[in-house]
């Protein structure tokens, strides 16, 4: 609550300032200064409107030029649009222009920046008023005014309105009104309202947008965004802006793993894997497998799964399981080139060839389809005694190709070494400011939209036949719906009056 | 029963409503009404059917929880889900003000959302979830995103039957305007059809066909006759509902709808689709690119286009308390509003991709 206040007192501040101005200016010069004309305009709903216009169609600029492209792609876009011959002359304007990266060109920022002191301008510039609104007790109603609420009703109940003033009131606080009372000439009246606080919702949601504006200039500048493509086992203590400089992250990372999972025998990725651990002052820290909607944070810095590739020319370690006829198993880790003995025999492999992605053209030859991990495999030849005894594709995907013509198997558990995992890397301190308004907004556009402000009187005169209730309410939004329920509230009290209408 | 015979029933359902509600406009005889709403509603419960049948398959397929399996990861399945909602808001509405006339004007929209499945020839296969899909913040961002999107068909439908009842007079920029967007609007689609129909045998592959050849048939065609046709006829097209428009306003108003009644469930609809699609659609699709990604906005042109939408119903919400912008401005506003819904659901990925390589059909 003191917050409230402090903020309520900043703003009158403000306010008083921007009225001494106006004070000051109306008794020296009858005209406006420039000053007062400028918050005159920034205080208007038209303005704001014709922020909105403008940052709609500048906006859609950037979606038909692809921002931050090589020249050639917007290019060619610009030919298609304008035609070829223009495209080049078309090309240095718009990049003159600030076009090609546009959302951060001086002249939209500036636009945006202009639209936020609009808001909150336009806030200060009402605030008061509406806070007197919400702050100001609800009064008796005077009889003329009776006649001018927008939603009216009218019953006689039997009895004394001293005991029909508690029946009454007893209705109205079981509706959810907490209500006072007034002394009249010859009755009472009971009075209430609810919800004036949501008058109060419009500027929680412009307020919010603020708020979320400036997590996103937090965001800018303190925070970073870089990438890191981590090969497998390799540790890095940086991480890679766009433009190549390094950008030191004050720990170390190291990438244990990479696998990409497909679904069933298909060539549809189902989740890209990366096995991380952080390492700082010589320890580990975290270890953590993530995945893409699965990110790790430490210490403010996020890394994302968001590629990954072949590291050139790596030289990796194949994971085998060698199982011989009669139950022995092995588990041999091995490179290219090498060659390893199937336990209990004097059978050996040599691994040979290695395709990451192995599959059939027309004519059943083998060939490399991808040059991601889609389907690994590896060629091994064995041999017996220096003669060559058969030989043949092992592929990680597929068990049935583990099996050996003579009995033995050798399963294809895994490679290593070989993948890296590209990493989005961002540090972003102005997030929670985001979505702290990203909460806010949506309480204020909730009160701003679904709650009303209602407000209730209710007469209550001696009259012959007992005692004449008259009812006056108004809502600020969903009128029907505040006339429905006080049709119930008298439908209730005339029925538990057994009808006395 | 499979899904997809399901769906064929809502599909004919919902376009045989719509010629029955227009029949209604026309006799206003409440037994056609009745079978009107009669039809819409076996078209909205098979279509549920659907839904549920397709997300038990989905489900079977795809090897992970029962919410990731909600069938409204591509385009068709968001389109179906589109109509599903805009269905179930103008069944409430019939059912809340007792008026069945804006059935003529819904299931229109309904009908032709499911039509343009067919014509675009997008893919209905059910696919599994690559990763960046797989999250429940997707799930949370498109049902609430296509719920805002019916509703803004709502206001537009409502919005765009104030204009033809409050305009009749030729040189009045109002009803210029309905009558200009409501000629391009059926001519975009019509050419749309022709595209279909006449590259049907040479394409392959479908999903091809908007993308490349959109207006190939008639607008952008190589012979430079037909795309000289095209453009008369269409312009003939615009000026002939420009010249007869009025008539439609006299068929409406023998028809009691008062036009306040219009602009309030235009408001009501913009003031429940305004919140739910800041939440929704801008909101949860950025915490989901946050956590995908690791960039909550990242002006990528879909990102662009909420945003404008969004801007274009806060004009809307904002015009309304403006001097002298009630009724017919207003109304103008509402139906830009979901031009622009139109363009950041499909223009994206139909148009734009046609000049960039992101974003697809399917
Ligand atoms: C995109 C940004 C904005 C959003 C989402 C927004 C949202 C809203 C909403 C939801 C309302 C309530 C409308 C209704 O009840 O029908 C409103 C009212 C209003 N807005 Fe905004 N607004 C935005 C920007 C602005 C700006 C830049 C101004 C600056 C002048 C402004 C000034 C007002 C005013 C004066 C009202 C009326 C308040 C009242 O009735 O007391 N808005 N706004």
């Amino acid at each position: 609550m003191g917050e409230v206040k402090a903020l309520v007192c900043f703003f009158k501040k403000y306010y008083h300032i921007k009225l001494n101005f106006r004070g000051v200016n109306v008794e020296k010069q009858k005209n406006q200064t420039i000053v007062d004309r400028i918050w005159n305009s920034f205080s208007s709903i038209t303005l704001a409107v014709v922020f909105f216009t403008l940052i709609s169609l500048t906006s859609m600029i950037g979606t038909v030029i692809e921002q931050n492209a090589e020249p050639e792609k917007n290019l060619k876009v610009i030919g298609k649009l304008f035609g070829e011959s223009l495209a080049p002359t078309l090309y240095n304007i718009f990049e003159r222009l600030g076009f090609m990266d546009m959302y951060h060109s001086w002249w939209f920022v500036t636009l945006l920046l202009l639209f936020a002191a609009n808001l909150v301008i336009c806030s200060i510039d009402r605030l008061p008023k509406i806070w007197k609104l919400v702050k100001e007790p609800i009064n008796p109603l005077s009889e003329e005014h009776f006649k001018g609420v927008g939603i009216k009703r009218e019953i006689v109940l039997r009895g004394k309105t001293e005991k029909v003033r508690g029946v009454v009131g007893t209705a109205i606080k079981n509706a959810g009104f907490n209500f006072s009372e007034a002394k009249e000439a010859n009755g009472y009246q009971l009075y209430s309202q609810k919800g004036s606080y949501s008058r109060l919702g419009v500027y929680i949601t412009h307020f919010s947008i603020l708020v979320i504006l400036l997590g996103a200039i937090i965001g800018i500048f303190f925070g970073f965004k870089g990438f890191l493509n981590l090969p497998e086992g390799a540790i890095s203590s940086v991480a890679y802006y766009r433009s190549g400089i390094e950008q030191p992250l004050g720990f170390s990372i190291r990438c244990d793993n990479f696998l990409v999972d497909f679904y069933g025998g298909s060539d549809m990725p189902k989740a890209y894997k990366s096995w991380l651990t952080i390492i700082k002052d010589g320890k580990e820290v975290i270890k953590k497998t993530i995945e893409v909607n699965d990110p790790l944070t430490y210490e403010g810095i996020t890394f994302y799964q968001s590629s990954y590739g072949m590291v050139p020319d790596a030289q990796g370690i194949f994971m085998l399981k060698a199982i011989s006829k009669d139950g022995k198993r092995e588990t041999i880790n091995l490179k290219h080139n090498e060659s390893f003995t199937i336990p209990g025999t004097s059978i050996t492999g040599k691994i040979i060839n290695f395709s990451p992605a192995l599959g059939m053209d027309q004519t059943g030859r083998p060939f490399t389809y991808a040059d991601m991990m889609n389907n690994p495999a590896i060629y091994i030849e064995f041999s017996e005694g220096g003669k060559q005894k058969y030989a043949g594709w092992l592929l990680k995907r597929y068990p049935e190709t583990w099996a050996l013509p003579d009995g033995h198997i050798v399963e294809f558990m895994d490679y290593w070494g070989i993948e890296y995992t590209g990493l989005q890397v961002r540090k972003d301190p102005g997030v929670w400011v985001v979505y702290l308004g990203c909460i806010t907004i949506s309480i204020g556009l909730f009160i701003a939209f679904f709650v009303s402000h209602r407000r209730l009187w209710v007469r209550l005169i001696e009259d012959k036949n007992g005692t004449r209730v008259t009812v006056g309410a108004t809502a600020n939004k969903n009128r029907q719906a505040f006339e429905r329920k006080i049709d119930k509230i008298i439908a209730l009290l005339s029925k538990s009056q057994g009808g006395g209408k | 029963m499979s899904s997809s015979i399901l769906f064929g029933i809502s599909t004919m359902a919902y376009i045989l409503a719509m010629i029955i509600y227009i029949a209604y406009l026309a006799f206003r005889k409440s037994q056609v009404g009745i079978t009107a709403t009669t039809v819409t509603v076996v078209g909205f419960v098979s279509q549920t059917m659907a839904i549920i049948l397709r997300w038990k398959e989905f489900y079977e397929i795809g090897q992970m929880g029962i919410l990731r399996a909600a069938p409204l990861t591509n385009l068709y399945e968001s389109l179906i889900f589109f109509v599903w909602c805009l269905i179930l808001g103008y069944l409430i509405i019939e059912f809340k003000y007792k008026n069945r006339s804006f059935g003529a004007f819904i299931t229109p929209v309904a009908g032709l959302a499911l039509a343009f499945i067919d014509i675009s020839g997008m893919s209905k296969d059910i696919q599994p979830l690559v990763p960046a899909l797989q999250s429940n913040w997707l799930l949370a961002h498109v049902i609430m995103s296509f719920i805002g999107y019916a509703t803004f068909a709502i206001s537009f439908s409502t919005g765009l039957m104030y204009l033809i009842q409050t305009t009749d007079k030729r040189n009045e920029p109002s009803y210029i305007f309905w009558t200009v967007t409501t000629g391009i609007f059926i001519i975009i689609l019509l050419a749309m059809g022709i595209d279909y129909l006449s590259f049907r045998v040479a394409i392959r592959s479908p999903e091809m066909l908007i993308k490349s050849y959109l207006f190939k048939a008639s607008f952008f065609s190589q012979s430079s006759l037909v795309s000289a046709l095209s453009w008369l006829v269409s312009l003939a097209f615009i000026f002939m509902l420009w010249r007869y428009g009025y008539v439609l306003k006299r068929i409406m108003s023998a028809f009691s709808i008062s036009p306040d009644t219009l602009d309030e469930v235009t408001y009501k609809s913009i003031a429940i689709g305004f919140p739910v699609f800041t939440l929704g659609g801008l909101i949860f699709g950025a915490i989901w690119a946050d956590q995908a990604w690791g960039v909550y906005w990242s002006w990528d042109p879909k990102e662009t286009w909420s945003l404008i939408t969004w801007f274009v119903y806060a004009f809307y919400l904002h015009s309304r308390l403006m001097r002298g912008w009630k009724g017919k401005k207003v109304a103008i506003v509402a139906v830009v509003g979901f031009v622009a819904v139109i363009f950041t659901y499909l223009g994206v990925n139909l148009l734009l991709s046609g000049l960039h390589a992101y974003g697809s059909i399917g």
